[in-house]
């Protein structure tokens, strides 16, 4: 807030009295204007309309409104990335039957999450049964387990589960023991070994703890659901990606997950029942949020 | 058997002897230049891995610990050796540590200490090493790891410091050629010592609390430092006998480290009269002990899991005893432990230059079985390794991680010639008693 102090006192009451300031929320604010309209017009003669606390809409100058957004935004974002979206538990579900290694899926989290070719956050895997010898690709994302050992390892709650079921990592408080790649029995988490792809491109970008983008050295990275998408009412990159219809994604909570190819939304709960759904490595009582669909089964 | 000194000496003879090590010798000085020039050239390396990150290892994602992690836990596993010695054996009243004592306070102390240094080496930010300070959570061992530590290093070092209080007042008086900084600190550090009984009686009487307290925390630091593996899902680690068959190694290590350096000490400093051949003998023994222990561990480590046809642990453990890797680790198990023990049997091999070669095997096999419970455990995940680099189904160290890894017993040696340059290695107010009640 330290720029709005430089400001002399007769600019601050008026902006007092059109309550720009004190409402609280930069999100809040963004309903007001768009600040970025704003700088594009910031002329002296230029005015605005905007509402007051009161419900009154009132002309202002434009130059006379401070953009408030950023100095609130980044403790903001990061208090409700670590909280999560209320009341939902996301859950995804892999069709083994229908995926052709496209491997769009993989592309699609690569770009999305800045990472190196060798770096997956969902990494296709040429599976092989040994008892009966069928072959069959499976995709595997983090679990978002219920009981994630990454999370009981780490020493600095770098990572952590939310409400949402959905399990981050903050790359910003991550020191890089890696005891959390020890403890994962999914091998789902990668390390920024060397320094990340692109990192001068995007070395003034804002970090956002539930993309985990840019991407920082000597932090562990690992998939994230594409929880800046989910806050969007968006798929993740990975299940819109897929041309298979591979990926269903959805809320527990309201027992409904929607395909991302067909877009087709079904009940969660028929689903896993009808095609006798089942966890991997389930023996281990991580209780994985990812369910899969048999492969080779009767259709 | 109590008169394990044969020769009979005056007080002034003994304080002559012993604190004869207590000088700058030209030598001395030579070795440390030595010692930090190659401490120079090792952070030349860590250098590059601070600027480059964790790249320049071999580490990757399917072998995230490595030689790092493996020397962190031998580091542990050395410190061991004060309790067993100084605390155990002392307070079961066996006569023939005493000259010894203070030798396994040094190795206890020298190898705590840096093991936070290594710890730190295998960070990826260890810029940001205060945040554990800052949002430490219980529930993580490496929590428990460094509190535990932590209070080992400082307990240790009150163990080494209360016995040595007598002889610090000694060094202050006697040596009156050295600086005079040094010998203002001498006196500070001796609280005021008059050679009164009754201060004889305190710092008899406070050796032994600290002694017993040093026992449950040693035990705690290499416990919790296996539980770093065995609080894991992954085969080869989730078990649990880990923490006693840590601390059995733990002793292997330490046995082999401290003949070491008690033959360096012996040799270097003229010690023959004080630390006799009939030291090296029991050392010796103790080390056959210790060994026969860990290798009882050994076995229920490899047969227990193996027996069984199906489990995770059964593929790894036959993975390790008859894979394709399997030669390494009957090489480390055979050369750094079985041959060993069997070879102390014969009172020949228990004379100092023999016990000392083969505690040199010792210590390279313990450094390995590290390495062996360390690694492979990672590169045999529950899913297929795939669609990565082919360096990626291995682990080979590079150059750089490998200095790096050296750069710990840098240190060490380096406090190990700083300490025996500032303070009598054999404790002389010890050896005078000795005497006394002859």
């Amino acid at each position: 807030m330290s720029k709005e102090r430089n400001n002399n006192d007769s600019r601050r009451d008026f902006l007092k009295k059109v309550g720009l300031i004190g409402i609280g929320t930069a999100s809040v604010t963004s309903v007001f204007f768009n600040p970025d309209d704003l700088k594009a017009n910031n002329k002296k003669d230029k005015k605005v309309k905007v509402l007051t606390e009161d419900g009154k809409s009132v002309v202002v100058n434009a130059s006379d409104i401070i953009d408030v957004k950023e100095e609130i935004e980044e403790d903001y974002k990061d208090l409700r990335g670590r909280e999560g979206l209320a009341g939902k538990k996301f859950v995804m579900v892999i069709d083994l039957q229908k995926c052709k290694n496209a491997r769009k899926c993989m592309t699609a989290c690569q770009v999305a999450h800045q990472l190196k070719p060798e770096q997956h956050h969902i990494n296709v895997l040429e599976m092989q049964d040994d008892v009966n010898g069928a072959s069959y690709f499976m995709p595997k994302p983090c679990m978002h387990c219920d009981e994630p050992q990454c999370v009981s390892v780490c020493p600095v709650d770098a990572t952590f589960k939310r409400q949402d079921g959905i399990v981050l990592i903050d790359n910003e408080r991550c020191i890089g023991c890696r005891f959390c790649i020890a403890a994962c029995p999914y091998s789902a988490r990668t390390f920024n070994w060397t320094e990340p792809k692109d990192a001068e491109k995007y070395k003034d970008v804002e970090y956002d703890v539930e993309k985990n983008v840019p991407q920082k050295l000597g932090t562990v990275t690992k998939c994230v659901f594409s929880a800046d998408r989910l806050r969007e009412g968006k798929l993740p990159s990975c299940v819109s990606a897929c041309p298979n219809s591979v990926y269903y994604f959805g809320d527990a909570n309201e027992d409904f997950v929607t395909n991302g190819t067909t877009k087709e939304t079904v009940r969660l709960s028929k689903l896993l029942k009808d095609n006798s759904a089942y966890t991997i490595l389930p023996e281990l009582g991580t209780k994985p949020n990812v369910f899969y669909l048999p492969p080779n089964r009767e259709v | 058997m109590d008169n394990y000194i044969t020769k009979s000496f005056t007080h002034e003879e003994i304080e002559n002897d012993l604190i004869r090590n207590v000088s700058w010798s030209k030598n001395s000085k030579i070795w440390l230049s030595f010692l930090f020039i190659s401490l120079a050239v090792c952070l030349y390396f860590y250098f590059f891995q601070i600027r480059d990150g964790l790249g320049v290892t071999g580490l990757h994602d399917f072998a995230s610990w490595g030689i790092y992690i493996s020397n962190f836990v031998f580091f542990v596993a050395v410190s061991l050796i004060g309790m067993l010695v100084s605390s155990v054996l002392g307070l079961a009243g066996v006569k023939w540590v005493k000259p010894l004592s203070r030798i396994a306070e040094i190795v206890a102390v020298s190898f705590a200490l840096i093991a936070g240094v290594v710890i730190i080496t295998d960070m990826g930010r260890p810029d940001r090493f205060l945040t554990v300070f800052i949002y430490g959570r219980v529930q993580s061992p490496i929590v428990w790891d460094i509190a535990v530590v932590t209070t080992y290093v400082f307990v240790s070092l009150i163990l080494l410091y209360i016995p040595l209080i007598p002889d610090l007042d000694l060094c202050q008086k006697k040596l009156t050629g050295l600086p005079n900084l040094q010998r203002k600190i001498y006196k500070i550090l001796s609280l005021g010592w008059a050679n009164k009984p009754e201060q004889f009686k305190i710092v008899k009487k406070l050796t032994k609390i600290v002694s017993v307290a040093i026992i449950p925390i040693a035990l705690a630091i290499h416990t919790v430092t296996s539980w770093l593996f065995a609080l894991t899902l992954r085969p080869g680690w989730d078990s649990s006998i880990f923490g006693p068959y840590f601390v059995a190694g733990a002793f292997v290590a330490g046995t082999a480290t401290f003949i070491m350096m008690t033959y360096y000490y012996r040799q270097r400093y003229n010690l023959h009269d004080y630390i006799t051949d009939y030291h090296f003998h029991k050392m010796g023994q103790l080390l056959v002990l210790v060994s026969l222990v860990y290798i009882y561990f050994n076995v229920n480590e490899v047969l227990v899991p193996g027996y069984k046809p199906g489990s995770v642990s059964a593929q790894h453990t036959k993975e390790l005893v008859g894979g394709h890797e399997s030669l390494f680790y009957w090489v480390v198990q055979l050369g750094g432990m079985v041959i060993p023990f069997l070879l102390l049997f014969f009172k020949q091999m228990r004379k100092p230059l023999p016990l000392t070669i083969i505690s040199l095997f010792v210590f390279v096999g313990a450094w390995l079985k590290r390495f062996i419970i360390v690694v492979p455990t990672q590169l045999e995940p529950y899913l297929p390794i795939q669609n990565v680099p082919e360096k990626y189904f291995s682990y080979v160290p590079t150059v750089a991680e490998i200095a790096i890894t050296i750069l710990p017993f840098i240190l060490v040696l380096i406090i190990m010639t700083f300490l025996s340059k500032v303070i009598p290695l054999v404790p002389i107010w010890e050896m005078k008693e000795e005497q006394n009640e002859k």
